[in-house]
């Protein structure tokens, strides 16, 4: 008799309501071998493995783990046979200790005994090298530690079958390489291992074989050695895409947003930003680079005006005019009137920007509700601007009037960044613009940007694909722990120099020259 | 007795009412139920702990026993808070309601129901419902020997307490340490901060909250048992408990979800409320005195909003209904 599959699925079926997330899926799994689960947003990839950790029950079909058909109910059902999941989102409690939080739901005696989880941590970190403190508390951790924590959790639980949802979306390239020595070393221990993840590069340098999904469908399987990433994208999109971001040379730079030792505190009196300085270019996109939370957000609203200015300057050259004025201490509304634009998507999409009760016109209209005359609003123009946007945009609703807040996180993306763009800035700056959006959608944002660009408009792009950074700026500032770490010409630099940057300070702080 | 020494006497004693109150929305909270309805819950533990004990009295007559009529007191009110707790449970954590509104409908519905037995009691027993002076001792008076009552100072100040002060104190020690110290402890806490990671470790969500939520009103209401039958003298009366349960919600905030420091909060508190019997000044009025508890609570409130200590924090999911499948 042959070897039974690690995980194999049948059929599997699943409906939200009228929305079929996953489609009559077929998928087999082996042990000692890692499977990319690639497809666009709201292909059902999260939804798939969800059934399979228990967070969801399928409609039809069968699962079966080591050749034998279960039904997994709940979580805990999936411990049993020895799947767990990593989640996009870190399912840790913030105010536990590592150890604390490993041993949630394990059964054992009434008493909690925190020395012997401690010690059996230690031993499965030591074994794969992880290094973690099963002493530390999550929220005094790094984005890299609490997942570290979270796959150790799994192995603690004795999991043998482990599926990691975009693992890497949050780490900086030097902890994404870590990770996967981590994955290779549990691979060569026999574990089977699912990654979901958008980024191709990582799908070629790490699987054994890529599963696609589109729209609900199984595509089909290929092993990585026999594909590539143009027709790894093509199973994917459904047609041919092109890959490659077209970035020409900037046609006369000019000065448009001179910043002088830009220092911000929080409420708490912490330094969000120290001494920030650099010149952002009208007709080119500087990029912007950092860990989360290194003081991105900060620096894009104290130039909106959003957020208070403790020294330093913001120097604004307006098109055509010579004298420049200065933004500290001005009100938002003057600031974009001047034509600071900023589309800033956070990681809740809603919460900023976007009214998520009201349709796509009603949101236009945040923009435009100040030109009316009168008592009553102006509809005409919103309403056409939310056309042409769902047109040029492909914004998948039922109509303009259909409330944001129940479009898919990419769709809503699309509405907030065509807004910004609409509204012909002269400074763009945008942040996270491609967060969670499909390969075929984040190319369109890519080159609306270069677009931006070749109009004159300074683009500020503050992502966190450091690939796509590199293809798209023209210079890259490194942000770490609210100071710039670096600025460097994109064309020229690599991944790892960038990377370094990241994670320390003074790596080279000379301006490389654009162009 | 000198008068420092009475005033933390009465204090402790007005105190205890609110450490029940407030132990058992500690633990409803714990995992992340905010149920507004203490209130009402105490209410329906006053009148049912009350008519628990008369109807026993007038059931066994002169052989009643004091430390049954307790016992029956204290299940009655028990199963009286367990009851509105159930319902609170049931729409949201299964029905997934809003928490607020049903917490406030519970705190108004548990009022009237208690005021409606209390009144029911009280005109079918021809206008009057109090037990007889032998078992308001069992309630009243100190359970402890009286060489240790009659101790100078120590005896006032430790030994001469009624019997639900010990219990109190015993109900709010034994839930730090389960807290703190047990597996299933931690296991509910994770479930009060983060339900999607408690789900997703197999933790049953909907077990916990449910039965720390009927636990905890079950206790909260307890404590307004203990008011109608100790403060109130064991009589039922219109004014009935005077927003003890609001308090409670209060002092909950105040001893930052700890039911150790909760004991010391309800003792602070119990002196707020008789300060004005204690240590009368003449030139301030009785009603500024009477207030008291509640600017406390408003400069706790003030205070604990303002601090930003991560480890002092509510249960991060407070007040949020959890659905395995949202999306």
């Amino acid at each position: 008799m042959e070897s039974f599959h690690a995980i194999e699925l049948r059929h599997i079926t699943k409906r939200f309501g009228k929305v079929v997330a996953n489609d009559s899926i077929d998928l087999t799994l082996d042990r000692g071998e890692i499977l990319s689960l690639l497809g666009e947003n709201g292909s059902g990839k999260t939804t798939l493995m969800n059934m399979l950790a228990g967070i969801y029950f399928p409609d039809e079909g069968e699962i079966l783990v080591g050749g034998k058909p279960v039904s997994i109910r709940s979580p805990k059902d999936a411990f049993d046979h020895g799947i767990g999941m990593i989640h996009q989102h870190f399912k840790l409690v913030n105010v536990f200790t590592a150890a604390e939080n490993i041993a949630l739901g394990l059964s054992g005696g009434g008493k909690l005994d925190r020395k012997a989880i401690a010690v059996k941590v230690q031993e499965i970190s030591d074994r794969y090298g992880f290094g973690i403190d099963p002493n530390k508390k999550v929220y005094d951790m790094s984005v890299s530690e609490k997942q570290t924590v979270e796959i150790v959790k799994v192995l603690y639980r004795g999991a043998d079958i482990l599926i990691l949802d975009e693992p890497t979306a949050v780490l900086t390239p030097q902890e994404t390489d870590r990770l996967f020595g981590i994955l290779r070393a549990m691979k060569a221990d026999g574990k089977a291992i699912v990654i979901i993840t958008h980024k191709l590069h990582e799908v070629m340098a790490l699987s054994d074989k890529v599963a696609v999904l589109r729209k609900g469908k199984y595509i089909g399987t290929v092993k990585t050695s026999e594909t590539n990433p143009q027709a790894l994208t093509d199973m994917m999109v459904g047609r041919s895409v092109t890959l490659n971001i077209d970035r020409p040379m900037p046609v006369d730079p000019t000065p448009r947003l001179e910043i002088q030792g830009l220092t911000c505190l929080d409420a708490e009196g912490v330094k969000k930003l120290d001494n920030v300085s650099f010149t952002a270019m009208g007709g080119e996109i500087l990029g912007i680079a950092g860990i989360a939370g290194s003081g991105q957000r900060e620096l894009l609203e104290s130039i909106a005006g959003l957020y208070p200015v403790a020294s330093g300057s913001i120097h604004y050259t307006p098109v055509g005019a010579d004298k420049a004025v200065e933004l500290v201490g001005k009100p938002p509304m003057e600031i974009k009137k001047a034509g600071v634009a900023m589309a800033f998507v956070p990681e809740d999409r809603l919460g900023m920007g976007l009214v998520g009760g009201m349709g796509m016109t009603g949101n236009m209209m945040l923009r435009s509700w100040r030109k009316g005359k009168g008592v009553f609003v102006n509809r005409k123009d919103p309403n056409a601007l939310a056309l042409e946007v769902k047109e040029r945009l492909e914004v998948v609703t039922p109509s303009v009037d259909f409330p944001v807040r129940r479009l898919s996180g990419g769709n809503v993306q699309k509405v907030l960044v065509g807004r910004e763009i609409a509204s012909s800035p002269t400074v763009l700056m945008s942040a996270y613009a491609v967060r969670g959006l499909d390969i075929n959608t984040s190319y369109t944002i890519y080159n609306l940007m270069t677009e931006q660009k070749m109009k004159g408009v300074a683009v500020i792009y503050v992502g966190e694909d450091l690939d796509v950074l590199l293809e798209l700026c023209d210079r890259i500032l490194v942000l770490c722990g609210g100071q710039v770490s670096g600025i460097v010409d994109a064309r020229t630099v690599t991944k790892e120099e960038v990377g370094l940057l990241m994670t320390r300070v003074g790596g080279g702080k000379e301006d490389v020259p654009h162009a | 007795m000198n008068a420092l020494l009475l005033l933390i006497y009465n204090a402790v004693l007005n105190g205890t009412p609110l450490l029940f109150g407030t132990v058992g929305e500690v633990l409803t909270e714990k995992t992340g139920n905010l149920n507004l309805g203490v209130e009402g819950m105490m209410y329906m533990g006053g009148a049912l702990g009350l008519g628990g004990a008369f109807y026993y009295e007038m059931f066994a007559g002169q052989n009643a026993s004091g430390f049954l009529a307790v016992l029956i007191a204290i299940l009655c009110a028990f199963l009286g808070g367990a009851f509105g707790a159930l319902i609170y449970s049931f729409i949201t954590i299964t029905l997934r309601a809003n928490q607020n509104v049903t917490g406030l409908a519970l705190a108004i519905f548990g009022t009237g129901a208690g005021q409606f037995i209390g009144e029911y009691m009280r005109t079918t027993s021809g206008g009057y419902v109090a037990i007889s002076n032998h078992l308001k001792s069992a309630f009243m008076t100190s359970p402890l020997p009286a060489a240790l009552q009659n101790i100078p100072v120590l005896g006032p100040l430790l030994f001469q307490y009624n019997i639900f002060v010990y219990l109190g104190i015993m109900i709010a020690v034994l839930m730090g340490l389960y807290l703190r110290r047990s597996r299933s402890g931690l296991y509910l806490r994770a479930v009060g901060e983060s339900p999607s990671t408690a789900d997703s470790a197999g933790i049953n969500v909907t077990r916990y909250k449910y039965l720390a939520t009927i636990l905890g009103g079950g206790i909260s209401a307890i404590g307004g048992m203990v008011y109608i039958m100790t403060i109130a003298g064991c009589v039922w009366n219109h004014e009935g408990l005077a927003g003890e349960g609001w308090l409670a919600v209060a002092l909950v905030i105040f001893c930052l979800w700890r039911p150790v420091s909760a004991i010391f909060g309800s003792i602070l508190f119990g002196a707020l409320m008789i300060l004005y019997l204690r240590l009368q000044l003449p030139f301030i009025p009785d009603q500024i005195y009477k207030i008291l508890p509640y600017i406390v609570t408003v400069i706790v409130l003030i205070f604990t909003s303002m601090r930003n200590s991560k480890d002092k924090q509510p249960p991060a999911s407070l007040g949020l209904a959890y659905f395995r499948e949202d999306r």
